[in-house]
Protein backbone atom coordinates (compact mmCIF):
# COMPACT_ATOMS: atom_id res chain seq x y z
CA UNK A 1 0.00 0.00 0.00
CA UNK A 2 1.24 3.45 -0.72
CA UNK A 3 1.80 5.71 1.67
CA UNK A 4 -0.61 8.33 2.66
CA UNK A 5 -0.47 11.87 1.75
CA UNK A 6 0.90 12.87 5.22
CA UNK A 7 1.49 10.55 8.39
CA UNK A 8 2.09 10.61 11.55
CA UNK A 9 3.25 7.44 12.34
CA UNK A 10 4.08 5.35 15.48
CA UNK A 11 4.16 9.03 17.20
CA UNK A 12 5.41 8.89 21.07
CA UNK A 13 5.98 11.55 23.29
CA UNK A 14 4.85 14.88 25.35
CA UNK A 15 5.53 17.90 25.91
CA UNK A 16 7.68 17.05 29.33
CA UNK A 17 9.54 14.02 30.79
CA UNK A 18 5.94 12.27 30.63
CA UNK A 19 4.70 11.35 26.77
CA UNK A 20 1.16 11.54 26.19
CA UNK A 21 1.42 9.96 22.97
CA UNK A 22 1.99 5.91 22.88
CA UNK A 23 3.01 4.47 19.65
CA UNK A 24 0.01 6.52 18.03
CA UNK A 25 -0.43 7.22 14.06
CA UNK A 26 -2.43 9.31 12.37
CA UNK A 27 -2.72 9.66 8.40
CA UNK A 28 -5.32 11.66 5.89
CA UNK A 29 -5.12 10.80 1.88
CA UNK A 30 -5.08 13.61 -0.52
CA UNK A 31 -8.09 15.26 -0.68
CA UNK A 32 -9.75 13.33 2.53
CA UNK A 33 -11.31 14.50 5.85
CA UNK A 34 -9.43 12.58 8.63
CA UNK A 35 -11.27 12.94 11.93
CA UNK A 36 -9.62 12.51 15.63
CA UNK A 37 -12.19 11.85 17.87
CA UNK A 38 -11.97 10.56 21.69
CA UNK A 39 -12.97 11.19 25.22
CA UNK A 40 -11.21 14.68 27.33
CA UNK A 41 -7.65 13.85 27.54
CA UNK A 42 -7.21 11.18 25.27
CA UNK A 43 -4.54 13.24 23.45
CA UNK A 44 -6.00 14.51 20.40
CA UNK A 45 -4.90 17.71 20.12
CA UNK A 46 -1.23 16.75 21.22
CA UNK A 47 -1.94 14.22 17.70
CA UNK A 48 -2.27 17.04 15.84
CA UNK A 49 0.51 19.25 17.57
CA UNK A 50 3.12 16.05 16.91
CA UNK A 51 2.20 15.84 13.58
CA UNK A 52 2.45 19.74 12.85
CA UNK A 53 5.93 19.59 14.73
CA UNK A 54 4.76 21.65 18.18
CA UNK A 55 6.49 18.78 20.40
CA UNK A 56 9.32 16.61 20.39
CA UNK A 57 8.92 13.04 19.52
CA UNK A 58 10.43 10.57 21.06
CA UNK A 59 9.79 8.14 18.60
CA UNK A 60 8.19 7.59 15.69
CA UNK A 61 8.19 9.71 12.41
CA UNK A 62 6.06 12.14 10.44
CA UNK A 63 6.41 12.30 6.54
CA UNK A 64 4.51 14.40 3.95
CA UNK A 65 4.21 13.45 0.32
CA UNK A 66 6.57 10.50 0.94
CA UNK A 67 9.52 13.05 2.47
CA UNK A 68 10.57 12.59 5.92
CA UNK A 69 9.69 15.83 7.74
CA UNK A 70 9.98 14.86 11.44
CA UNK A 71 12.39 17.31 12.31
CA UNK A 72 11.28 20.34 10.20
CA UNK A 73 10.05 23.22 12.51
CA UNK A 74 6.36 24.39 12.59
CA UNK A 75 7.28 27.29 9.99
CA UNK A 76 9.31 24.95 8.26
CA UNK A 77 6.54 23.04 7.67
CA UNK A 78 4.21 26.11 6.72
CA UNK A 79 6.10 26.45 3.71
CA UNK A 80 6.02 22.83 2.64
CA UNK A 81 2.19 23.19 2.32
CA UNK A 82 0.78 22.35 5.67
CA UNK A 83 -1.38 24.87 8.05
CA UNK A 84 -2.55 24.61 11.33
CA UNK A 85 -6.06 26.47 12.78
CA UNK A 86 -5.13 26.66 16.49
CA UNK A 87 -8.24 25.63 19.35
CA UNK A 88 -7.66 29.11 20.50
CA UNK A 89 -6.20 32.42 19.96
CA UNK A 90 -6.64 31.69 16.17
CA UNK A 91 -7.01 35.27 15.06
CA UNK A 92 -5.35 38.38 15.08
CA UNK A 93 -7.87 40.35 16.97
CA UNK A 94 -6.52 43.76 16.61
CA UNK A 95 -6.60 43.56 12.65
CA UNK A 96 -8.94 43.98 10.68
CA UNK A 97 -10.45 40.77 8.66
CA UNK A 98 -8.64 41.21 5.57
CA UNK A 99 -5.38 41.85 7.33
CA UNK A 100 -5.92 38.59 8.93
CA UNK A 101 -6.39 36.99 5.44
CA UNK A 102 -3.25 38.96 4.22
CA UNK A 103 -1.31 37.44 7.10
CA UNK A 104 -2.26 34.22 6.34
CA UNK A 105 -0.23 34.63 2.71
CA UNK A 106 2.67 36.22 4.44
CA UNK A 107 5.14 33.73 3.06
CA UNK A 108 3.72 34.20 -0.74
CA UNK A 109 5.27 36.47 -2.81
CA UNK A 110 3.24 36.41 -5.89
CA UNK A 111 -0.67 37.58 -6.08
CA UNK A 112 -2.64 36.92 -3.32
CA UNK A 113 -5.89 38.15 -4.91
CA UNK A 114 -6.90 34.88 -6.36
CA UNK A 115 -6.82 33.40 -3.04
CA UNK A 116 -8.21 36.10 -1.14
CA UNK A 117 -10.90 35.66 -3.39
CA UNK A 118 -11.36 31.83 -2.94
CA UNK A 119 -11.77 32.73 0.43
CA UNK A 120 -14.29 35.22 0.13
CA UNK A 121 -16.02 32.93 -2.01
CA UNK A 122 -16.19 30.17 0.64
CA UNK A 123 -17.02 32.53 3.53
CA UNK A 124 -19.17 35.41 1.84
CA UNK A 125 -19.44 36.98 5.06
CA UNK A 126 -15.95 37.98 5.79
CA UNK A 127 -15.93 39.81 2.70
CA UNK A 128 -18.66 42.43 3.69
CA UNK A 129 -16.96 42.25 6.99
CA UNK A 130 -13.54 42.79 5.72
CA UNK A 131 -12.60 46.29 6.97
CA UNK A 132 -13.71 45.52 10.90
CA UNK A 133 -11.68 44.10 13.13
CA UNK A 134 -11.69 40.21 13.73
CA UNK A 135 -11.73 40.79 17.99
CA UNK A 136 -15.31 42.12 16.90
CA UNK A 137 -17.07 39.43 15.40
CA UNK A 138 -19.22 36.52 16.61
CA UNK A 139 -17.63 33.10 17.46
CA UNK A 140 -18.77 31.32 14.24
CA UNK A 141 -17.42 34.52 12.12
CA UNK A 142 -13.77 34.39 13.94
CA UNK A 143 -13.49 31.01 13.04
CA UNK A 144 -14.41 31.17 9.59
CA UNK A 145 -10.98 34.08 9.88
CA UNK A 146 -9.17 31.38 11.44
CA UNK A 147 -10.14 29.20 8.80
CA UNK A 148 -10.05 31.83 5.52
CA UNK A 149 -6.09 32.61 7.40
CA UNK A 150 -4.99 29.25 7.16
CA UNK A 151 -6.24 28.72 3.28
CA UNK A 152 -4.37 32.00 1.92
CA UNK A 153 -1.28 29.86 2.37
CA UNK A 154 -2.87 27.46 -0.36
CA UNK A 155 -1.73 24.80 1.92
CA UNK A 156 -1.81 20.94 0.67
CA UNK A 157 -2.90 19.95 3.96
CA UNK A 158 -5.22 22.08 6.37
CA UNK A 159 -5.16 21.20 10.14
CA UNK A 160 -7.85 22.23 12.08
CA UNK A 161 -8.47 21.72 15.92
CA UNK A 162 -11.04 21.47 17.48
CA UNK A 163 -13.19 24.03 14.59
CA UNK A 164 -16.50 24.21 16.25
CA UNK A 165 -15.59 24.78 19.62
CA UNK A 166 -18.08 27.07 21.33
CA UNK A 167 -20.31 27.96 18.23
CA UNK A 168 -24.13 27.04 17.73
CA UNK A 169 -25.20 23.78 16.54
CA UNK A 170 -26.81 25.77 13.27
CA UNK A 171 -23.11 27.17 12.71
CA UNK A 172 -21.20 23.97 13.41
CA UNK A 173 -23.05 22.56 10.45
CA UNK A 174 -22.54 25.64 8.17
CA UNK A 175 -18.83 24.97 8.97
CA UNK A 176 -18.43 21.54 8.60
CA UNK A 177 -20.43 22.18 5.08
CA UNK A 178 -16.97 24.63 4.28
CA UNK A 179 -14.72 22.10 5.33
CA UNK A 180 -16.07 19.35 2.67
CA UNK A 181 -15.99 21.85 -0.11
CA UNK A 182 -12.55 23.05 0.81
CA UNK A 183 -11.66 18.84 0.79
CA UNK A 184 -13.31 18.86 -2.15
CA UNK A 185 -10.75 21.30 -4.07
CA UNK A 186 -8.39 18.51 -3.33
CA UNK A 187 -6.95 19.74 0.31
CA UNK A 188 -6.51 17.00 2.77
CA UNK A 189 -7.92 17.45 6.49
CA UNK A 190 -6.82 16.41 9.26
CA UNK A 191 -9.18 17.69 12.47
CA UNK A 192 -9.61 17.30 16.09
CA UNK A 193 -13.66 17.20 17.39
CA UNK A 194 -15.56 17.19 20.28
CA UNK A 195 -18.66 16.85 18.31
CA UNK A 196 -17.75 13.33 17.35
CA UNK A 197 -20.95 12.20 15.63
CA UNK A 198 -21.74 14.64 13.57
CA UNK A 199 -17.54 14.98 12.50
CA UNK A 200 -17.38 11.10 11.84
CA UNK A 201 -20.49 11.70 9.51
CA UNK A 202 -18.36 13.91 6.80
CA UNK A 203 -14.72 11.71 7.50
CA UNK A 204 -13.58 9.59 5.37
CA UNK A 205 -11.23 8.04 8.11
CA UNK A 206 -11.70 8.36 11.88
CA UNK A 207 -8.99 7.66 14.01
CA UNK A 208 -10.45 7.29 18.05
CA UNK A 209 -7.87 7.99 20.10
CA UNK A 210 -7.57 6.52 24.18
CA UNK A 211 -5.37 8.00 26.47
CA UNK A 212 -2.78 8.61 23.61
CA UNK A 213 -3.05 5.12 21.71
CA UNK A 214 -5.37 4.40 19.11
CA UNK A 215 -8.37 2.48 19.95
CA UNK A 216 -10.38 2.29 16.52
CA UNK A 217 -9.57 3.13 13.39
CA UNK A 218 -11.73 2.77 10.07
CA UNK A 219 -13.78 4.66 8.21
CA UNK A 220 -16.07 7.46 9.07
CA UNK A 221 -19.29 5.60 8.55
CA UNK A 222 -17.87 2.20 9.60
CA UNK A 223 -17.26 3.73 13.05
CA UNK A 224 -20.86 5.37 13.57
CA UNK A 225 -21.76 1.94 12.56
CA UNK A 226 -19.60 0.00 15.40
CA UNK A 227 -21.55 -0.77 18.52
CA UNK A 228 -18.81 -0.40 20.41
CA UNK A 229 -17.35 2.79 19.53
CA UNK A 230 -20.84 3.86 19.64
CA UNK A 231 -21.31 2.87 23.08
CA UNK A 232 -18.28 3.92 24.21
CA UNK A 233 -17.97 7.28 22.57
CA UNK A 234 -21.01 8.66 20.90
CA UNK A 235 -23.28 8.02 24.35
CA UNK A 236 -25.32 5.21 22.53
CA UNK B 1 -9.81 92.40 32.55
CA UNK B 2 -7.49 91.58 29.44
CA UNK B 3 -9.09 88.39 27.61
CA UNK B 4 -6.53 88.83 24.79
CA UNK B 5 -3.79 89.58 26.44
CA UNK B 6 -4.60 86.56 28.92
CA UNK B 7 -5.18 84.32 25.84
CA UNK B 8 -1.64 85.22 23.96
CA UNK B 9 0.15 84.85 27.79
CA UNK B 10 -1.47 81.72 27.90
CA UNK B 11 -0.53 80.20 24.34
CA UNK B 12 3.00 81.59 24.61
CA UNK B 13 4.11 80.26 28.32
CA UNK B 14 1.29 77.28 28.20
CA UNK B 15 0.22 75.90 25.00
CA UNK B 16 3.19 76.09 22.77
CA UNK B 17 5.96 74.82 25.12
CA UNK B 18 3.73 71.84 26.44
CA UNK B 19 2.77 71.02 22.13
CA UNK B 20 6.30 71.04 21.77
CA UNK B 21 7.37 69.08 24.88
CA UNK B 22 4.53 66.62 24.17
CA UNK B 23 5.36 66.10 20.67
CA UNK B 24 9.16 65.14 21.93
CA UNK B 25 7.43 62.74 24.57
CA UNK B 26 4.95 61.29 21.90
CA UNK B 27 8.21 60.64 19.80
CA UNK B 28 9.93 58.86 22.80
CA UNK B 29 6.82 56.63 24.10
CA UNK B 30 6.40 55.14 20.28
CA UNK B 31 9.72 53.55 20.74
CA UNK B 32 8.63 52.68 24.51
CA UNK B 33 5.47 51.20 23.17
CA UNK B 34 6.87 49.29 20.24
CA UNK B 35 9.35 47.43 22.01
CA UNK B 36 7.00 46.63 24.25
CA UNK B 37 4.41 45.92 22.34
CA UNK B 38 7.06 43.45 20.12
CA UNK B 39 9.56 42.84 22.41
CA UNK B 40 7.55 42.26 25.06
CA UNK B 41 9.64 44.49 27.95
CA UNK B 42 9.79 47.78 29.68
CA UNK B 43 13.19 48.77 28.16
CA UNK B 44 14.12 51.27 30.97
CA UNK B 45 17.28 51.42 28.66
CA UNK B 46 15.20 54.36 26.36
CA UNK B 47 16.42 57.27 28.11
CA UNK B 48 19.77 56.77 27.69
CA UNK B 49 19.41 55.28 23.90
CA UNK B 50 17.66 58.59 23.53
CA UNK B 51 20.97 60.27 25.03
CA UNK B 52 23.37 57.99 23.03
CA UNK B 53 21.21 59.03 19.54
CA UNK B 54 21.74 62.77 20.65
CA UNK B 55 25.36 62.51 21.41
CA UNK B 56 25.52 61.08 17.80
CA UNK B 57 23.65 64.09 16.24
CA UNK B 58 25.92 66.39 18.33
CA UNK B 59 29.26 64.90 17.06
CA UNK B 60 27.95 65.32 13.44
CA UNK B 61 26.68 68.49 14.03
CA UNK B 62 29.89 69.61 14.99
CA UNK B 63 31.68 67.86 12.06
CA UNK B 64 29.18 69.57 9.67
CA UNK B 65 29.90 73.02 11.38
CA UNK B 66 33.67 72.00 11.21
CA UNK B 67 33.04 71.56 7.47
CA UNK B 68 31.38 75.00 7.04
CA UNK B 69 28.19 72.52 6.44
CA UNK B 70 24.86 74.51 6.60
CA UNK B 71 21.34 74.07 5.81
CA UNK B 72 20.10 77.53 7.59
CA UNK B 73 17.51 78.33 8.61
CA UNK B 74 17.30 74.93 9.82
CA UNK B 75 19.20 73.07 12.26
CA UNK B 76 22.25 71.49 11.44
CA UNK B 77 21.40 68.20 13.52
CA UNK B 78 18.50 67.56 11.14
CA UNK B 79 21.07 66.93 9.09
CA UNK B 80 22.76 64.59 11.04
CA UNK B 81 19.96 62.82 12.09
CA UNK B 82 20.28 59.92 8.97
CA UNK B 83 23.65 59.09 10.26
CA UNK B 84 23.21 59.06 13.78
CA UNK B 85 19.67 56.54 13.05
CA UNK B 86 22.27 54.33 10.94
CA UNK B 87 25.15 54.33 14.06
CA UNK B 88 22.43 53.93 16.89
CA UNK B 89 20.47 50.99 15.21
CA UNK B 90 23.93 49.38 14.54
CA UNK B 91 24.34 49.85 18.25
CA UNK B 92 20.76 48.70 19.56
CA UNK B 93 21.36 45.51 16.85
CA UNK B 94 24.73 44.56 18.23
CA UNK B 95 23.02 44.64 21.93
CA UNK B 96 20.15 42.45 20.99
CA UNK B 97 22.69 40.07 19.60
CA UNK B 98 25.04 40.08 22.40
CA UNK B 99 22.43 40.64 25.61
CA UNK B 100 18.70 40.14 24.42
CA UNK B 101 19.01 37.52 22.08
CA UNK B 102 20.04 35.58 24.68
CA UNK B 103 17.24 35.97 26.87
CA UNK B 104 14.78 35.78 24.26
CA UNK B 105 15.93 32.49 23.42
CA UNK B 106 15.52 31.47 26.79
CA UNK B 107 12.08 32.47 26.74
CA UNK B 108 12.56 34.76 29.88
CA UNK B 109 9.76 36.16 31.84
CA UNK B 110 9.54 40.15 30.83
CA UNK B 111 10.93 41.05 34.38
CA UNK B 112 14.11 39.53 34.14
CA UNK B 113 14.20 41.47 30.50
CA UNK B 114 13.34 44.84 32.50
CA UNK B 115 16.43 43.72 35.02
CA UNK B 116 18.37 43.00 31.77
CA UNK B 117 17.32 46.39 29.95
CA UNK B 118 18.65 48.46 33.22
CA UNK B 119 21.94 46.20 33.19
CA UNK B 120 22.32 47.78 29.37
CA UNK B 121 21.21 51.50 30.48
CA UNK B 122 24.15 51.27 32.77
CA UNK B 123 26.56 50.51 30.06
CA UNK B 124 24.67 52.88 27.55
CA UNK B 125 24.95 55.57 30.31
CA UNK B 126 28.56 55.48 31.06
CA UNK B 127 29.29 54.91 27.21
CA UNK B 128 27.92 58.07 26.43
CA UNK B 129 29.71 59.89 29.47
CA UNK B 130 32.82 58.93 28.37
CA UNK B 131 32.56 60.21 25.22
CA UNK B 132 30.80 63.22 25.35
CA UNK B 133 31.14 63.90 29.53
CA UNK B 134 28.33 64.88 31.81
CA UNK B 135 28.22 68.95 31.14
CA UNK B 136 25.31 70.52 29.20
CA UNK B 137 25.65 70.64 25.50
CA UNK B 138 23.42 73.23 23.02
CA UNK B 139 23.83 72.35 19.72
CA UNK B 140 20.80 74.25 18.04
CA UNK B 141 21.90 76.41 15.23
CA UNK B 142 19.70 77.85 12.42
CA UNK B 143 17.01 80.33 13.57
CA UNK B 144 15.67 81.02 16.67
CA UNK B 145 12.66 82.73 16.09
CA UNK B 146 10.42 81.86 13.87
CA UNK B 147 8.02 84.71 15.40
CA UNK B 148 9.86 86.65 17.84
CA UNK B 149 7.69 88.41 20.98
CA UNK B 150 9.00 91.73 20.25
CA UNK B 151 7.77 91.23 16.61
CA UNK B 152 4.39 89.86 17.32
CA UNK B 153 3.65 93.07 19.99
CA UNK B 154 4.84 95.52 17.35
CA UNK B 155 2.49 93.42 15.20
CA UNK B 156 -0.60 93.41 17.41
CA UNK B 157 0.07 95.97 19.95
CA UNK B 158 -0.70 94.05 22.43
CA UNK B 159 1.18 94.00 26.24
CA UNK B 160 1.86 90.22 25.65
CA UNK B 161 4.15 88.92 23.05
CA UNK B 162 3.90 85.33 21.31
CA UNK B 163 7.28 83.52 20.64
CA UNK B 164 7.50 80.59 18.37
CA UNK B 165 10.77 79.74 18.14
CA UNK B 166 12.65 77.64 15.44
CA UNK B 167 13.28 74.68 17.70
CA UNK B 168 9.44 74.64 18.21
CA UNK B 169 8.99 74.44 14.62
CA UNK B 170 10.98 72.11 14.04
CA UNK B 171 9.82 70.19 17.18
CA UNK B 172 6.09 69.96 15.33
CA UNK B 173 7.00 69.20 12.10
CA UNK B 174 9.87 66.58 12.38
CA UNK B 175 7.11 64.99 14.97
CA UNK B 176 4.28 64.77 12.46
CA UNK B 177 6.16 63.53 9.66
CA UNK B 178 7.69 60.91 12.27
CA UNK B 179 4.33 59.47 13.66
CA UNK B 180 3.17 59.77 9.78
CA UNK B 181 5.56 58.01 8.42
CA UNK B 182 5.23 55.22 11.23
CA UNK B 183 1.54 54.65 11.02
CA UNK B 184 1.95 54.41 7.39
CA UNK B 185 4.11 51.96 7.88
CA UNK B 186 2.76 49.86 11.01
CA UNK B 187 -0.88 49.83 9.33
CA UNK B 188 0.17 49.63 5.02
CA UNK B 189 3.14 47.88 4.47
CA UNK B 190 3.87 44.30 4.51
CA UNK B 191 6.27 44.74 7.34
CA UNK B 192 4.49 47.10 9.36
CA UNK B 193 1.25 44.74 9.58
CA UNK B 194 3.34 41.69 10.24
CA UNK B 195 4.87 43.38 13.31
CA UNK B 196 1.48 44.18 14.29
CA UNK B 197 0.55 40.69 13.75
CA UNK B 198 3.60 39.43 15.89
CA UNK B 199 2.81 42.01 18.71
CA UNK B 200 -0.80 40.86 18.49
CA UNK B 201 -0.78 36.98 18.95
CA UNK B 202 3.38 35.87 18.57
CA UNK B 203 2.46 32.13 17.97
CA UNK B 204 -0.19 32.61 15.21
CA UNK B 205 2.07 34.75 13.61
CA UNK B 206 4.66 32.12 13.68
CA UNK B 207 2.29 29.99 12.42
CA UNK B 208 1.84 32.61 9.17
CA UNK B 209 5.24 31.83 8.63
CA UNK B 210 5.99 35.24 9.82
CA UNK B 211 9.75 35.43 10.43
CA UNK B 212 10.46 36.54 14.35
CA UNK B 213 14.15 37.35 13.80
CA UNK B 214 13.06 39.35 11.41
CA UNK B 215 10.40 41.48 13.13
CA UNK B 216 12.47 42.19 16.24
CA UNK B 217 15.54 43.43 13.82
CA UNK B 218 13.11 45.86 12.55
CA UNK B 219 11.53 46.69 15.59
CA UNK B 220 15.04 47.92 17.09
CA UNK B 221 16.01 50.07 14.26
CA UNK B 222 12.51 51.86 14.26
CA UNK B 223 13.34 52.03 17.40
CA UNK B 224 16.91 53.50 16.90
CA UNK B 225 15.35 56.35 15.00
CA UNK B 226 12.66 56.91 17.30
CA UNK B 227 14.96 57.04 20.11
CA UNK B 228 17.42 59.87 18.06
CA UNK B 229 14.53 61.63 16.33
CA UNK B 230 12.99 62.19 20.05
CA UNK B 231 16.06 62.86 21.89
CA UNK B 232 17.63 64.87 19.28
CA UNK B 233 14.37 67.68 19.20
CA UNK B 234 14.85 67.14 22.96
CA UNK B 235 17.80 68.93 23.28
CA UNK B 236 17.78 71.56 20.46
CA UNK B 237 14.42 72.58 22.24
CA UNK B 238 16.13 72.80 25.75
CA UNK B 239 19.39 71.55 25.87
CA UNK B 240 21.56 68.02 26.10
CA UNK B 241 22.72 66.52 28.89
CA UNK B 242 22.97 63.19 29.41
CA UNK B 243 21.61 63.05 32.99
CA UNK B 244 18.50 64.45 32.04
CA UNK B 245 17.91 62.22 29.23
CA UNK B 246 17.59 59.28 31.52
CA UNK B 247 15.12 61.04 34.08
CA UNK B 248 13.22 61.57 30.72
CA UNK B 249 12.29 58.01 30.94
CA UNK B 250 9.74 58.51 34.03
CA UNK B 251 7.35 60.75 31.68
CA UNK B 252 8.00 58.95 28.60
CA UNK B 253 6.77 56.05 30.18
CA UNK B 254 3.89 57.83 32.03
CA UNK B 255 3.17 58.61 28.45
CA UNK B 256 3.37 55.53 26.85
CA UNK B 257 1.54 53.92 29.95
CA UNK B 258 -1.43 56.89 29.77
CA UNK B 259 -2.02 55.86 26.17
CA UNK B 260 -1.78 52.13 27.33
CA UNK B 261 1.81 49.90 26.46
CA UNK B 262 1.62 48.82 23.27
CA UNK B 263 -0.93 51.14 21.52
CA UNK B 264 0.88 53.67 19.23
CA UNK B 265 -2.19 55.91 18.87
CA UNK B 266 -1.93 55.83 22.77
CA UNK B 267 0.86 56.89 22.71
CA UNK B 268 0.87 59.96 20.85
CA UNK B 269 -1.93 60.81 22.91
CA UNK B 270 -0.22 60.07 26.34
CA UNK B 271 2.22 62.45 25.20
CA UNK B 272 0.68 65.26 25.43
CA UNK B 273 -1.70 64.55 28.56
CA UNK B 274 1.54 64.13 30.33
CA UNK B 275 3.19 67.67 28.86
CA UNK B 276 0.27 69.32 29.07
CA UNK B 277 -0.53 68.56 32.99
CA UNK B 278 2.73 68.79 33.77
CA UNK B 279 3.39 72.44 32.34
CA UNK B 280 -0.59 73.33 33.65
CA UNK B 281 0.31 72.16 37.24
CA UNK B 282 4.16 74.05 37.15
CA UNK B 283 2.98 76.79 35.62
CA UNK B 284 3.01 80.79 37.52
CA UNK B 285 -0.54 81.41 36.65
CA UNK B 286 -0.07 84.89 37.75
CA UNK B 287 -0.12 87.05 35.09
CA UNK B 288 -2.72 85.29 33.02
CA UNK B 289 -4.95 85.42 36.49
CA UNK B 290 -3.95 89.09 36.63
CA UNK B 291 -5.41 89.74 33.29
CA UNK B 292 -8.46 87.97 33.85
CA UNK B 293 -9.55 88.93 37.26
CA UNK B 294 -10.21 92.88 38.16
CA UNK B 295 -7.00 94.85 39.33
CA UNK B 296 -8.26 94.09 43.11
CA UNK B 297 -8.24 90.75 42.56
CA UNK B 298 -4.94 90.27 41.38
CA UNK B 299 -2.91 87.82 43.62
CA UNK B 300 0.16 88.59 45.28
CA UNK B 301 1.47 85.00 45.14
CA UNK B 302 3.00 83.55 41.80
CA UNK B 303 -0.11 81.09 41.67
CA UNK B 304 2.01 78.06 41.32
CA UNK B 305 0.57 74.53 42.08
CA UNK B 306 4.29 73.08 41.94
CA UNK B 307 7.64 74.19 41.86
CA UNK B 308 9.29 73.36 38.50
CA UNK B 309 11.58 70.80 40.41
CA UNK B 310 8.47 68.56 41.32
CA UNK B 311 7.63 68.36 37.75
CA UNK B 312 7.92 64.50 37.57
CA UNK B 313 5.82 64.28 40.27
CA UNK B 314 3.37 64.85 37.98
CA UNK B 315 4.26 62.00 35.77
CA UNK B 316 4.27 59.75 38.99
CA UNK B 317 0.75 60.59 40.05
CA UNK B 318 -0.12 60.06 36.50
CA UNK B 319 0.99 57.01 35.94
CA UNK B 320 -0.19 56.51 39.42
CA UNK B 321 -3.77 57.23 38.76
CA UNK B 322 -3.90 55.21 35.24
CA UNK B 323 -2.63 52.09 36.75
CA UNK B 324 -5.02 52.26 39.28
CA UNK B 325 -8.38 53.36 37.62
CA UNK B 326 -7.43 52.32 33.97
CA UNK B 327 -4.65 49.73 33.67
CA UNK B 328 -5.14 49.09 30.39
CA UNK B 329 -4.57 53.01 29.31
CA UNK B 330 -7.17 54.88 27.94
CA UNK B 331 -6.60 53.17 24.17
CA UNK B 332 -6.42 49.95 25.06
CA UNK B 333 -9.96 47.95 25.34
CA UNK B 334 -9.37 45.44 28.00
CA UNK B 335 -6.81 43.49 26.10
Amino acid sequence: MPDPFLIGEAMTGGYGATDILHDCTIAVEKGQIAVIVGPNGAGKSTAMKAVFGMLNLRGGRVRLNGEDITKLSPQDRVARGMAFVPQTHNIFTSMTVEENLEMGAFLRRDDIKPALEQVYHLFPILKTKRTQPAGELSGGQRQQVAVGRALMTQPQVLMLDEPTAGVSPIVMDELFDRIIEVARSGISILMVEQNARQALNIADKGYVLVQGANRYTDTGANLLADPDVRRSFLGG
Amino acid sequence: MDLLNALVAFLNFVVIPAASYGAQLAVGALGVTLIFGILRFSNFAWGDTMAFGTMVVILFTWLFQSLGISIAPLPTALLALPFSIVITSALLLGTDRVVYRFYRKQKAKPIILVIVSAGVMFVMNGLVRIVIGTEEQNFADGGRFLISAGDFKAWTGLAEGLAIKGTTAVTMVTALLTMSALFWFLQKTRTGKSMRAFSDNEDLALLSGINPDRVVQVTWVIAAALAVIAGTLYGLDKSFRPFIYFSLLLPIFASAVVGGLGSPMGAVAGGFVVAFSEIVVTYAWKKVITYIVPQTWAPDSLMQLLSTDYKFAVSFSILIIVLLFMPNGLFNKGK
